[in-house]
């Protein structure tokens, strides 16, 4: 079991190195961070000087591995626009993001997964077709152009609610909404497709031959298997919970951390961007790991093999 | 005497697509009944269809009684106590039969429950004892135990377990032994017989192998694209075939000593249950059949005392036909 | 005697198994020192249950796979390696075919187009001699002409195993290994490909390994027989009367577990334990921990196949003993 683990946390610790060396190379050779912050009209020697003070002229293999030798003893490096550390900058911004993906995260919950089953209980009735209709165009229309909508009806026509901002908890209501509809519409269909499937196993067919009664066999012997594909989306969506709003954040101009990171990567402000990926990357893998746990949990044959794997 | 069980006209459709045609058969109790025929002659639909056990895109018409009272379209309340309760049925792939993810003591515990009202520790030292009697080794322990530790032969013996949980008067095996290598087969067999010297309980044994059904059974019934086309004692079936379908099936089979002969396979395959033939759905295989098999369906009449055959040529004028066609 | 068209020896293979994701890789030997010579004209039996390395010696005697140990020797010459010119050029006179004929046929092209491919690879005769060629092997296998412009989801499982059997016939191999050919199929038209493979095999005079669980057909179809148990050959003899008088216990056991329609003859012997499980094979004989005679020494030395009477060999310490001792050291055991 303990060699299980340290076999994951290695691959993990490895995808998040590939990741920051990702960011470092295409943020690196795309643009100048001088140029870009001081301004093309800056006096060269101002330049000079930005680039000493943040060790731009050194050759680039070695900023690279000064960057990660900083990493490796937790120094996550300030930001160049204002010089404060960079995961003070992140810190700041994570509770405002976390208001919206959290409450958006219980919103994909509480309708995906009773959506989806009740789908799959009730195939190819009307509800059913309902659902899954609702469920591609969530899926399809992309959260800006959703964002705009819902914006267009009930902060434009109907003037329900703010357009953007941050002031109130009515501000909130329309970020989280657009965030939690494209998330319930995926968990749907994966919580449908996965439910059909365990619904049409053999040992389905063995309950109901026992003469458990049809609620208790969707209760005790289908949803407990069913959970078992589906905890992978909803893990995945657990780890997208500090930078999964990017694009709404920017849309409804909520100060979060997917709107620092749009900032810093304009500015090529490789320290504050490189610290929202690991934290990301660092969310994601935790998440993973969650999952593979859970998985073990929920399945008895994984425990298993994890078990022969030990020995 | 009351048959416990009886089928009459049961009849099954797919979106319109008949599957099973008017199935009559009885079981009585404490009777072996086997149930033969190729896939897609609806042995096993029959039985989905008696216990309530198709998707609901199936249409069932016909009657289904147990014991004299009406099961079709009863409440699924009464069926939830007769499935599992009165009527057993363990499956082909014992495998994936069994729920992957609850353990053995939660499975067979659950028809305890049901069915004999057993809660805790009643339910422990049954499901044990029920382990003990399907002889699964050192059932203390394997009774927290998932499905995927045990074998595949090991786990129809759960299955039986299971079944017998329910303390029912029937227990329908469908190709119980199929998935098994021979030597397992043997064994659950043998397992199943010792079941119903101790119990007593009647049993339909669906299979696709005129052997297992043979050798386990009192009574056999032979289907042939959604119909029974012959029911007769077993010896009597197997010694002097008179459907025709009967007759080639068992000459399909080789032997396993005496002297080797040709098989008589038969020519074509099963009709296409959207395109049946009008007549007699073997007719256009059947080296016997006449103009008269082209018309109307025939209807399973009595031939002496126990045995009923469909099909409308005379048996003894067919015999001739056959000696006159091996002098050919 | 001629000499054998293919002669088997000592074969040994052994695959590398995990326990697990990250356990230690074991060797499970799936054929374990299996000799065995089918002369021309003649088909050879292979049964066993799964696990026994029936397929595994199929795959081998082809040279499908290459073994650990052992040789095949085909026309008294060895095997090519595989991959080899020349291995590619002896898959014209040796063929296989397998359980599921729909997964051998390609579901884009129609029949005929199927039949033909082995002609065009082995660029046998023009144009003209394929198509007449295909016509005569459509015919040899009793499908009618309008089968070869059809697709394989057309066609029933009998049809399909009688396309997948003309491909094979396509360049006139001398040997062909049938792997469970008619496992997938109904009684009926089991019957059928039965009949038309004992029919092709005399027109044709070829040289069949005709691979099985099914003792019946097994039976039918060959001249001699091979039980195979945990990799090895336990008993070998004539088909006639191998399942007859039984001498292996363990042929014993799967004869009485073949049943039969009609009165049982003898008693009925169903033995204990599991399946045969390749990756913990039971040191000494390993049928030992299921055998109902087994005593001491079948613990701890494995006998080797010796002939016990003309036409027929057995792998077992006691068939070389007269019976009633070996009962005898059985209840002593």
């Amino acid at each position: 079991m303990a060699r299980y683990f340290v076999i994951r946390i290695g691959r993990a610790m490895i995808t998040i190195a590939l990741v920051v060396t990702f960011a470092f190379v295409v943020l690196r050779l795309s643009g100048d961070p001088a140029l870009i912050i001081m301004g093309p009209e800056a006096p060269p020697e101002v330049i000079a000087a930005f680039r000493k003070a943040w060790g731009l002229d050194d050759p680039i293999w070695m900023q690279y591995f000064d960057y990660f030798g900083a990493i490796a003893k937790g120094e996550l490096g300030r930001s160049m626009r204002d010089g404060r550390p960079a995961i003070t900058l992140v810190l700041e911004r994570i509770p405002a993001t976390l208001t919206l993906t959290i409450p958006a995260l219980l919103l994909k919950l509480a309708i995906g997964i009773p959506g989806g089953i009740f789908a799959a209980l009730h195939r190819n009735s009307l509800i059913d077709r309902a659902v899954m209709i609702g469920a591609v165009a969530g899926f399809t229309v992309p959260s800006f152009v959703l964002g705009l909508v819902l914006v267009l009806i009930f902060a434009v026509q109907l003037g329900w609610l703010p357009s953007g901002g941050q002031e109130t908890w009515r501000h909130a209501i329309l970020p989280i909404v657009t965030l939690g509809i494209g998330g319930a519409a995926v968990l749907a269909r994966f919580t449908r497709s996965a439910m059909l499937e365990v619904l049409g196993q053999p040992y389905i067919r063995t309950a109901s031959a026992k003469g458990v009664s049809w609620r208790a066999v969707v209760l005790s012997h289908a949803l407990p298997n069913a959970a078992i594909p589906t905890v992978t989306i909803v893990g995945f969506m657990v780890g997208t919970l500090i930078a999964g709003a990017v694009v709404v954040e920017s849309v409804f101009s909520w100060p979060g951390v997917g709107r620092l990171l749009v900032v810093a990567v304009a500015n090529r402000d490789l320290a504050v961007v490189q610290c929202i990926l690991l934290l990301v990357a660092a969310t994601m893998v935790t998440s993973n790991l969650v999952v593979d746990f859970l998985y073990g949990f929920l399945d008895p044959r994984l425990r298993n093999r994890e078990a022969a794997g030990a020995h | 005497m009351q048959p416990l069980v009886s089928l009459d006209g049961l009849t099954v459709a797919f979106n319109g697509i008949k599957v099973l045609d008017g199935i009559s058969l009885s079981v009585g109790r404490g009777e072996a009944v086997g149930l033969v025929g190729e896939s897609g002659s609806g042995k096993s639909v029959t039985w989905l269809a008696a216990l309530g056990l198709l998707p609901k895109t199936a249409a069932v018409s016909g009657s289904v009684k147990l014991e004299g009272t009406e099961i079709l379209g009863a409440s699924p309340s009464t069926m939830d106590r007769v499935r599992g309760g009165r009527v057993a049925m363990i499956f082909q792939d014992p495998a994936s039969a069994l729920n992957p993810v609850l353990t053995i003591r939660r499975q067979v515990g659950e028809s305890l429950a049901l069915h004999r009202g057993l809660s805790g520790a009643a339910i422990h030292a049954e499901a044990r004892r029920l382990l003990d009697l399907v002889g699964i080794p050192d059932a203390e322990r394997r009774l927290s135990a998932y499905p995927h530790e045990f074998s595949g032969g090991q786990n129809q013996r759960i299955m039986i377990a299971m079944a017998l949980a329910g303390n029912p008067d029937l227990l329908i095996a469908d190709e119980p032994t199929t998935a098994l290598d021979a030597t397992i087969q043997a064994q659950i067999l043998e397992l199943i017989r010792r079941v119903r010297r101790e119990t007593g309980m009647a049993i339909v044994l669906i299979s696709h192998d005129l052997g297992v059904v043979a050798e386990n059974c009192d009574r056999v019934a032979v289907m042939y694209a959604g119909s029974v086309v012959e029911e007769a004692p077993s010896v009597e079936l197997f010694d002097d075939p008179l459907h025709p379908y009967a007759h080639g099936l068992i000459g399909s089979l080789p032997p396993i000593d005496g002297p080797r002969r040709r098989l008589t396979a038969i020519a074509g395959t099963v009709p296409d249950p959207k395109a049946m033939p009008r007549g007699c759905a073997f007719a256009p295989r059947c080296v016997h059949a006449a103009a008269l098999c082209g018309t109307k369906p025939p209807r399973l009449r009595a031939v002496g005392e126990n045995r009923r055959v469909a099909c409308v040529i005379d048996r003894r004028a067919r015999a001739t036909d056959i000696i006159g066609q091996a002098a050919e | 005697m001629t000499a054998p068209l293919v002669s088997v020896d000592r074969l040994v293979r052994t695959y590398r198994m995990r326990a697990g994701m990250f356990g230690r890789p074991r060797g499970v030997c799936a054929v374990d020192g299996v000799t065995l010579r089918i002369n021309r004209g003649e088909t050879l039996g292979l049964v066993g249950e799964s696990g026994s390395g029936k397929s595994t010696t199929g795959r081998l005697v082809l040279g499908l796979e290459n073994p650990d140990a052992g040789s095949v020797a085909f026309n008294g010459r060895r095997l090519p390696a595989m991959d080899t010119p020349e291995w590619r050029a002896s898959r014209a006179r040796m063929q296989m075919i397998f359980q599921d004929p729909l997964g051998a046929l390609d579901r884009r092209l129609p029949i005929a187009a199927q039949v033909r491919e082995p002609l065009d690879i082995h660029a046998v005769g023009d144009e003209a001699f394929r198509t007449a060629r295909v016509e005569e092997l459509m015919r040899s296998v009793r499908l009618s002409d309008d089968v070869g412009q059809r697709y394989p989801h057309e066609l029933s499982g009998g049809q399909r195993q009688r396309a997948v059997l003309a491909r094979a016939l396509a360049t006139k191999p001398d040997f062909l290994v049938c792997d469970e050919p008619v496992s997938a199929l109904d009684v009926s038209i089991q019957a059928q490909v039965v009949n038309l493979l004992i029919d092709l095999q005399a027109e044709l005079d070829l040289t069949m390994l005709f691979i099985s669980h099914d003792l019946r057909v097994v039976r039918q179809i060959s001249e001699r027989v091979a039980v195979m148990y945990l990799g090895r050959v336990v008993e070998l003899g004539n088909a006639d009367d191998l399942f007859v008088s039984p001498q292996h216990p363990y042929t014993r056991a799967l004869v009485s577990a073949s049943p039969a329609p009609g009165a049982r003859r003898g008693e009925r012997i169903v033995l204990s334990g599991d399946p045969p499980n390749p990756a913990s094979k039971p040191g000494g004989c390993a049928f030992h921990p299921r055998c109902p005679s087994a005593f001491a020494r079948c613990r701890t030395e494995a006998p080797a196949l010796v002939e016990v009477s003309p036409d027929r060999s057995a792998a077992c310490h006691l068939t070389g003993l007269e019976s009633p001792a070996a009962v005898a050291l059985g209840a002593v055991a």
